[in-house]
């Protein structure tokens, strides 16, 4: 594709008290696009995953949302599901979901009242129809399964129509049965909504399956007298299927594939560096 | 089997939790019994029918000198100094509990100063409030505010600062301005705790009111026990010290059912005591 990207990330770095976590990240994400991001634990996957968010700030270089560069908070153009607390405890299934409604109708009160209550619960009957929650709609979180929690979040997050969805580990605490049904109805909604993805995720065979692109995470350089002294960037950056998600990829291609990121694994550099890596990512933990 | 995998029965947990009540009742029976047979007239431990006499006295026969009903007069106007000076405290902790916990700029100008004034023992205050405001309600009920307060706000800001950052920034993304994320997110989630802050506050609460009763009153239950103290009136104080227990307890239990009823998704987990 020739247009100008989604999403641009420019010599992004991230330190904290001065110890880099991420440096060097460049990246262009074109609209459509689901990637999938994964890496060692520590690596800074997270932080980017925040920093997309604008949860966090970037400590050097920049990213560009549509050619402007992001907003330094958290806007509605960017729907987010974390692991856990993504839903709000005090309310409903189904007034977690007007919630949206509500704040943007009343100004003050953030409330809705009578019929107009009323039209905001009928609004929601596809969205409820689509997560299959319309027989817990007026239970509160604490009394739902984590599958259905995570269903709850990625409906929430999906209200505002966003333009782009990002996902810190959502199946993270799931069934690995239950996983595959989110995946489906993930995959279902990011077809339909046309929306970019970004997804932080531990399991690689998630990553394969559901991305269109992987991006791995991963330190390049090790000091071994410094394990802190480099931050992690972008390692690997895999195609997975075009970004419409046309066509499957075959079995043969993913085996290709996940051959070629467990290759990542092994150190780059030399023979020793594997001792540094255990060493660098203990000491992240 | 080992003891901590043995769990009593409905019957046997209420026998075992009234069990140390009927001791207590029994030993005191026992005590007082003894005494008087030393001395039929004495005034320590006197007997459960004449401190019961003596209660119904204070409940129902009209005082001679001003013909009020003493028990309840007291009882009013301690719950009326109470009831107010623990409403200013909630609606401060509230107020200044969220602005706080929520806001880093109004948590960096009060926070320190909030954790100095909370150390101020409040009682070394009472004369300067008693100075001040004269002997009237106005001192007491500041006194009660002044010494609840200040942990009362600290806990809330806390709860506000326990909200899941999540959640927050979850709320950002559906469009929420700073108010509404107070007034449907910060409040609902930090009432039953405000609501757990405010039981847990009452003990002090009734120290504070009993101290400034017993010092400057012309009543309340606190004016009472420190009164008849001079004749020796156990018969009177001690029924009155139950009397409080007792009142205590059902605000506390009274608070529990409302946190309950009101905040029922709180609850949901498992609840402790």
């Amino acid at each position: 594709m020739s247009t100008a990207p989604k999403l641009s990330v420019q010599g992004l770095a991230k330190f904290y008290d001065r110890i880099p976590v991420l440096e060097r990240v460049n990246l262009d994400v074109q609209t459509g696009s689901f990637c999938t991001i994964v890496g060692a634990s520590g690596c800074g996957k997270s932080t980017f995953l925040r920093m997309l968010l604008s949860q966090e700030h970037a400590s050097r270089g920049q990213i560009l949302l549509d050619g402007k560069p992001l907003p330094p908070e958290p806007t509605p153009d960017r729907g987010i599901v974390f692991q856990k607390y993504s839903v709000f405890s005090h309310l409903t299934v189904a007034e977690n979901l007007i919630l949206a409604q509500e704040f943007e109708a009343s100004r003050w009160s953030g409330r809705l009242f009578g019929s107009a209550r009323k039209a905001a619960f009928q609004s929601i009957d596809d969205l409820f129809d689509r997560i299959g929650l319309q027989p817990a709609a007026n239970k509160y979180p604490a009394q739902l399964s984590g599958g259905m929690q995570q269903r709850l979040a990625i409906a929430q997050a999906l209200v505002k129509k966003p333009s782009i969805l990002l996902l810190d580990e959502p199946f993270g605490a799931l069934d690995p049965g239950i996983r595959v049904d989110m995946h489906e109805l993930l995959l279902g909604l990011w077809k339909e909504l046309s929306m970019t993805v970004f997804m932080v995720t531990h399991d690689i065979h998630e990553a394969f399956k559901l991305g269109t692109r992987l991006l791995v995470f991963d330190k390049i350089r090790h000091d071994p007298q410094a394990p802190h002294a480099y931050g992690a960037t972008i390692t690997y950056d895999l195609p997975l299927k075009s970004p419409t998600g046309g066509t499957l990829r075959s079995p043969e291609a993913i085996a290709g594939a996940i051959g070629a990121s467990q290759a990542t694994k092994p150190p780059p550099f030399s023979q020793n560096s594997k001792a540094h890596d255990t060493q660098a990512s203990d000491n992240h933990e | 089997m080992r003891i901590i995998n043995r769990k009593p029965s409905r019957v046997t947990a209420l026998a075992l939790g009234l069990l140390p009540f009927v001791l207590t009742v029994v030993t005191y029976a026992v005590a007082s019994h003894y005494r008087r047979l030393d001395n039929p007239a004495d005034k320590l431990l006197p007997s459960l029918s004449s401190m019961a006499e003596a209660f119904w006295r204070m409940a129902t026969v009209p005082d001679r000198r001003s013909g009020d009903l003493l028990l309840w007069l007291d009882s009013f106007d301690s719950l009326w100094r109470l009831g107010t000076g623990m409403a200013v405290s909630t609606l401060l902790a509230l107020s200044f509990g969220i602005a706080i916990g929520f806001i880093p700029h109004v948590r960096s100008a009060l926070a320190p100063y909030l954790a100095t004034f909370s150390l101020i023992p409040p009682i070394t205050i009472l004369p300067i409030l008693f100075i001040t405001f004269g002997l009237g309600e106005l001192a007491k009920i500041a006194l009660i505010v002044i010494g609840t307060a200040p942990v009362m706000i600290r806990s809330t800001a806390q709860a506000v600062l326990d909200i899941p950052r999540e959640m927050i920034i979850k709320a950002e993304t559906l469009g929420a301005s700073v108010w509404q994320m107070v007034t449907r997110l910060v409040l609902p989630q930090v009432l039953p705790h405000l609501i757990t802050s405010l039981r847990l506050s009452l003990v002090p609460a009734w120290i504070f009111l009993i101290s400034a009763e017993a010092i400057a009153s012309t009543s309340g239950l606190g004016y009472r026990i420190f009164l008849v103290r001079r004749y020796l009136a156990m018969d009177v104080i001690l029924p009155y010290v139950v009397w409080i227990t007792l009142l205590a307890f059902l605000l506390d239990r009274a608070l529990l059912l409302l946190s309950r009823r009101a905040f029922r998704w709180h609850h949901l987990g498992g609840d402790a005591l």
